[in-house]
């Protein structure tokens, strides 16, 4: 399945919903196009929810330390929300746990924007 | 090669798709030697990866050459070789990518997904010059490959190609 990615305001945070594969291709070319969009007008807190993010490889790990960072850059934050099974075990593989900011709940992680 | 060693082998452009379809060739054929779930999952992202590594690294995604992708089963255990047209290179200098400088750096981990991923790992130099990843997991217990034909038995590997 490809990636789909939407957004929406929660307060001053962007919540985005993405759905699919992160993978080397259309997947991770689609989360740098997004990132790159909602920092152009002006969002900075973002909050990516991949609760129906099913499959990320080694490109879509590296696509989400991209945006961490990019964000970062820009003088914002990025954080993660809802990671699947397979998501989470990779991320703690990678210690990538140790760098993302991760929630189970979305009130939650938008309060920690504040 | 052994006979009751099954072989299947296809050569794949220098494309990104070729990564989608090097990893669901390979999951019919773990998924027809018996391997469940989880394990189909790993030897599917350690597909992904060494094609990756093939299309990026090795044959630096130049469309003339090509990435060979092999599969062996063998009584006991799913092998994968994956060899590009490359200039090879050295494992050992391949950085960590849990070193606490290498953790934001957005590629690398590759490698060490195969190897986490997969019971044997190594890179040789391969037949073309370039290099030849050869990996492999051991098949799931009491599991006869040549009477298991669950979940796939279209997609068997060939005999002895």
């Amino acid at each position: 399945m490809d990636l789909r990615a939407t957004y929406r305001d929660a307060g001053v945070v962007t919540v985005v919903d993405i759905g699919g594969r992160i993978t080397l291709g259309e997947g991770s070319a689609l989360l740098r196009k997004t990132i790159r969009e909602l920092l152009e007008e002006g969002r900075r807190k973002i909050l990516l929810n991949l609760a129906d993010v099913n499959y990320i490889d080694s490109s879509g790990i590296g696509e989400l330390v991209t945006a961490f960072t990019t964000v970062k850059k820009s003088g914002g934050d990025l954080k993660l929300l809802h990671l699947t099974k397979k998501v989470h075990d990779l991320l703690q593989l990678t210690k990538l746990f140790t760098v993302f900011d991760v929630y189970s709940d979305e009130n939650t992680a938008l309060s920690s924007f504040r | 090669m052994a006979s009751d060693t099954k072989h299947l082998e296809v050569t794949l452009d220098t494309h990104v798709e070729s990564v989608n379809l090097a990893e669901e060739m390979c999951l019919r054929v773990a998924e027809s030697a018996g391997f469940g779930e989880d394990d189909c999952y790993r030897i599917g992202m350690s597909v992904r990866e060494g094609v990756i590594n093939a299309f990026h690294y090795g044959n630096q995604e130049r469309p003339d050459k090509k990435i060979h992708l092999a599969v062996d089963i063998t009584p006991e255990k799913m092998i994968i070789h994956v060899l590009d047209e490359g200039k090879g290179f050295d494992l050992k200098g391949v950085p960590d990518p849990l070193a606490q400088e290498n953790l934001l750096s957005t590629s690398g981990r590759g490698i060490f997904l195969m190897r986490a991923f997969m019971d044997e790992f190594d890179v040789v130099p391969g037949r073309t010059g370039g290099a030849e990843i050869i990996m492999s997991k051991k098949l799931p217990s009491g599991n006869d490959p040549s009477t298991n034909n669950e979940g796939g038995q279209n997609a068997s590997p060939q005999h002895g190609a």
